[in-house]
């Protein structure tokens, strides 16, 4: 362990940035959280640098190549309407990882599926910590609510909410929140629970803290580490989810570029010798969902080896 | 001296041992240049803080260290043979069945799945060919050599159907079932009860005579070893510093480090108005910067030039008693005087004296904290531990209560039910003239601020998520509506107090030791300036040198600001030397309350005498009675009728006490005990502890 020592370098730096700076040597000590942030990082930059990356709009209709497979013009080729599938891929990394678009011309920084997974947290995180802390009959009521919830298949209950709501971004996001939901809260209420028996916690009681500090303040942030590392695996399958949702039509509307609904409509033409159109964005789904495993496992990993 | 009738080879005999960890950031040194031998029929004790490396030894002797531990140097002599550097296999033929080992948790090495039985046989039906009949019958006679009670329903039953003193006989048993040569025992009796352990400490030596096997006794505890060993190896910071008999190495130390540790562990008997308990400053060095020198050198007070210039080797000062210190001729000649500075003469008892016309700061009365359990039947009635059950106590300000008593006996509850963590059931509780028989957030913020607690285990006590600045201001902010500006300083101030220093503000949690937290704790506890502070164990999960530095530190606080103290411990040393007035609870009531030099002497009730003759007193010169408890403690759900105690009581009278509940007597001393046999009686009673006369007392 390093921060024994009480060097004056050490002193001399703000706390925070001690703080960052031993979170990332956990994270530089795994090789599986090293390549897994690679990929992740990979398509942030991507997403990021989309109209440096490529000269093409994403809806720009080029009819000279349809379904063209990989060439100079278009590396990744061209889908059945001959939109450019690298710009296509790039503008869709945005709307999963950077930005959120809600209405017409105003966009949220932040992609759908880390919005998703922050609303998840915020309520599953309350709910969680109300249960667990508080316990008795609003634990019963809380968690058999959020059971009942549980019961019904992921799949089923994306489509449900989307069939009632309606296609489009901000509604995405809902329904990744309401999903992600219940197994947030019950991690949390498991940690809770867990935390709520230490001594600092009684010393908190007898300081006459109310319930909300004790919840937020005193339990949270001791919980903090397996809830970012299952925040991180929440975004693979929020992604897995988009992607799902855009394969069965219920994704963002049709012009956007959406890597569920790309796969969609590029599966028609794999028998028909052009599979580049569905290959690429499933692959791009796949790596980025593996990319945020590996990084999420690595540091699980690391994390237990420092207890 | 030991007798010398043994034959001279050594059943073990290590050389020069050196055991390292490899760790991320290399080799870490656990162990260097350890030598020591045991003898048949000897038991060597090893004693040190944690961290010491006293277990890592004995690992290294089994060859358990784990995948990153290894021995780089040194032999390991078993019987003549050297164990390092074999393979796996032949290390097994070697060692066959001829070396056992007892933990310190019994459950570790009991087969929770397997009946008792079944995993003693397996023992003789695997090394020694034995049929099942005849293995049975041999467990069975084992049993009844370790005094287990009904030895042939106890092998038909499963590890958790019995107590944990019982299992720590049945692995004893398991040990010794082989017949070994060597028996390491490491930190055996640590987990289990003062009256527990001296049954098991009592079988020990009883084995130990008849068995003639050579026992290595690795234990923290001062008062155990001196009970048990007939040699002593005291370890610090992964080496041997002192090496001798046992009476050498409690009465005549050499080592400056052995002679801090019988510093500032209190003697029962000593209190805190006699005698002043010197802790040992500065903290063990890590392993992976230990000094170049001599490794106590930086927290000696003798230390000079040569300490620190290279390794001192282990020495033969007198006849039989080996230490590894430069000068421990010249030390032992010169005497240890005290630290000179102000504050350290013997502290005087808070101002309770004029006090006894002062109505208590603190009265409960008639107290009963009940814990409702689900009944096992479907249709079963409510059911209730009754973990408190009809205690009445009154603290007067400035005084300190020590209540003490077996785990289980309900003194935690009764604490948690005075600060309102747990809801009394019935009873009377005041506190500065109000009613305070309510949970704690119902209290008002005077109430709070007057009231607080300083807990048991260090690494909980504090919020690993902040740091001890923020930790500290938080408990100010609430009590005392100061600027913010001005928390700072008085966190700095407080942590000035605790010793620390300004340079803990900013550190978190991980980075203190056990003793650092705790003090923090304190810290926390009296920033809002309370009345009375709770102290729940506050230092029995700290080593000794530390536990000293922290019971000045409760003293200290308590001189400067008349705080009165409810002090909980298992300790009866701890106990008798920080507290005026002492409460001995037995099963959630209290059995005798009274002056604390009142407890200690006769008359005494007749659990407060197996207690005192249980306890483990670092002197080998003194004598206990021997009083050992039959049975377990009963369970709290249905309490014995009558007097509790009558289960296990050796002096019970006959049918009054399991019938009637006992009056409360008055003795001439001022204490009160709760027992049928008249005071009068009791009176006669010899006193537990005498100190018998060793040839050159000193």
């Amino acid at each position: 362990m390093t921060v024994n020592a009480p060097g004056i370098s050490a002193a001399a730096r703000p706390r925070w940035w001690r703080r960052i700076w031993s979170g990332l040597a956990v994270l530089f000590a795994s090789k599986t959280a090293v390549v897994g942030l690679a990929i992740v990082l990979f398509w942030v930059v991507a997403a990021l640098c989309a109209p440096l990356l490529t000269p093409y709009s994403p809806t720009a209709q080029d009819y000279q190549a349809q379904n063209s497979g990989p060439s100079a013009a278009h590396i990744l080729g061209t889908d059945d309407l001959g939109r450019d599938i690298w710009a296509r891929l790039l503008y869709g990394a945005r709307i999963v990882l950077i930005m959120l678009p809600v209405g017409e011309h105003f966009w949220l920084p932040l992609g759908t599926a880390i919005w998703g997974v922050l609303l998840g947290l915020i309520v599953g995180c309350t709910l969680g910590l109300v249960a667990g802390y508080l316990g008795g009959w609003i634990d019963e009521v809380v968690m058999r609510v959020l059971d009942a919830l549980m019961a019904f298949p992921v799949i089923l209950l994306y489509m449900i909410i989307i069939a009632a709501v309606g296609a489009s971004a901000t509604n995405v996001v809902l329904a990744i929140a309401i999903v992600g939901t219940p197994g947030i809260a019950r991690l949390v209420r498991g940690l809770t629970l867990d935390i709520r028996t230490r001594d600092y916690i009684r010393a908190a009681e007898i300081r006459g803290e109310s319930k909300l500090y004790i919840m937020f303040v005193e339990i949270l942030p001791n919980a903090r580490g397996p809830i970012i590392i299952d925040a991180m695996l929440r975004v693979g399958y929020a992604i897995f989810a988009m992607g799902t949702l855009g394969f069965l039509g219920l994704g963002l509307p049709p012009p956007s570029p959406d890597w569920g609904s790309m796969v969609a409509a590029g599966r028609r033409y794999i028998l028909a010798g052009s599979p580049w159109a569905a290959l690429w964005p499933s692959l791009a789904i796949a790596s980025l969902v593996v990319g945020l495993n590996l990084l999420a496992d690595g540091l699980r990993e690391e994390s237990m080896r420092y207890q | 001296m030991i007798a010398d009738h043994r034959p001279r080879v050594p059943i073990l005999d290590v050389r020069d041992l050196a055991i390292v960890y490899a760790t991320r950031q290399g080799d870490v040194p656990a162990v260097r240049g350890v030598s020591f031998d045991i003898r048949r029929g000897e038991t060597l004790g090893i004693v040190g803080e944690s961290g010491c490396g006293k277990s890592t030894v004995a690992f290294g002797i089994v060859n358990f260290l784990g995948a990153n531990g290894k021995i780089v140097g040194g032999e390991i002599l078993f019987q003549g043979q050297n164990l390092v550097g074999r393979s796996e296999d032949d290390l097994r033929k070697m060692r066959g069945d001829r070396i056992a080992m007892v933990y310190q948790d019994p459950m570790q090495a009991l087969n929770p799945s397997m009946r008792l039985g079944d995993q003693m046989a397996e023992v003789l039906i695997v090394h020694r060919g034995m049929d099942r009949k005849a293995a049975e019958a041999k467990c069975i006679q084992m049993l009844e050599r370790v005094y287990m009670p009904d030895p042939a329903n106890v092998m038909k039953r499963y590890p958790h159907q019995i107590s944990g003193g019982q299992q720590q006989r049945v692995v004893i048993a398991m040990a010794l079932l082989n017949d070994p040569a060597l028996l390491i025992m490491d930190e055996p009796t640590t987990a289990l009860d003062v009256t527990v352990e001296a049954a098991v400490l009592d079988l020990i030596a009883d084995l130990q005579r008849d068995f003639d096997t050579a026992i290595m006794y690795i234990s923290h505890n001062l008062g155990v070893i001196a009970r048990l060993a007939d040699r002593v190896a005291v370890m610090y910071a992964g080496e041997l510093v002192e090496r001798a008999a046992v009476g050498d190495v409690f009465l005549r130390p050499y080592h400056p480090y052995t002679q801090g540790l019988m510093r500032c562990v209190p003697r029962l008997g000593q209190d805190k108005s006699s005698s002043y308990l010197y802790p040992i400053p500065g903290r063990v060095p890590s392993p992976q910067a230990l000094p170049p020198g001599c490794v106590f050198e930086p927290r000696c007070a003798f230390a000079r030039r040569a300490c620190s210039q290279h390794r001192p080797a282990l020495r033969e000062v007198a006849a039989g008693h080996w230490t590894s210190c430069l000068f421990a001729e010249e030390i032992a000649e010169q005497g240890w005087q005290p630290p000179a500075p102000a504050g350290k003469e013997p502290l005087r008892a808070a101002p309770a004296v004029s006090a006894a016309a002062d109505r208590p700061i603190l009265r409960v009365e008639h107290a009963q904290t009940f814990y409702r359990v689900p009944s096992r039947r479907l249709f079963g009635g409510k059911q209730y531990v009754r973990a408190v059950d009809d205690v009445s106590i009154a603290v007067r300000r400035g005084e300190t209560l020590g209540i003490v008593g077996e785990s289980g006996c309900g003194k935690s509850t009764l604490v948690k039910t005075i600060i309102g963590l747990e809801t009394p059931t019935a009873g009377t509780f005041e506190f500065m003239g109000v009613d305070i028989a309510q949970p704690v957030s119902k209290r008002s913020l005077d109430i709070l601020q007057n009231l607080q607690m300083v807990f048991q285990n260090p690494d909980s006590t504090l919020n690993p998520s902040f740091s001890v600045g923020v930790q500290i201001g938080r408990a100010l902010r609430r009590f005392k509506k100061l600027p913010g500006r001005e928390v700072r300083a008085e966190v700095i101030r407080l942590l000035d107090m605790m010793k620390l220093g300004e340079r803990y503000y900013d550190r978190l949690p991980r980075q203190l030791s056990g003793g650092e937290k705790q003090r923090v704790g304190i810290a926390r506890a009296i920033a809002g300036r309370p009345e009375v502070v709770l102290c729940d164990e506050p230092v029995s999960a700290l080593d000794v040198s530390v536990q000293a530095a922290v019971l000045n530190l409760l003293l200290e606080i308590q001189q400067q600001m008349g705080t009165t103290m409810l002090f909980i411990a298992h300790d009866l040393s701890v106990v008798r030397f920080f507290c005026d007035t002492i409460a001995v609870m037995y099963l959630g009531q209290i059995v005798e309350i009274g002056p604390a030099e009142a407890i200690y002497a006769p008359p005494y009730h007749p659990y407060t005498e197996a207690l005192l003759s249980a306890v483990p007193i670092p002197d080998p010169r003194v004598e206990q009675a021997r009083i050992r408890l039959s049975g377990t403690v009963p369970s709290a759900l249905h309490p014995p009728a009558g007097c509790r105690f009558h289960t296990r009581c050796p002096r019970k009278l006959g049918a009054i006490c399991e019938t009637q509940t006992p009056p409360w007597q008055v003795a001439e001393a001022g204490q009160r005990i709760f027992c049928h046999i008249p005071v009068a009686e009791l009176s006669k009673m010899a006193s537990v502890i005498t100190l018998k006369e060793a040839p050159h007392a000193g």
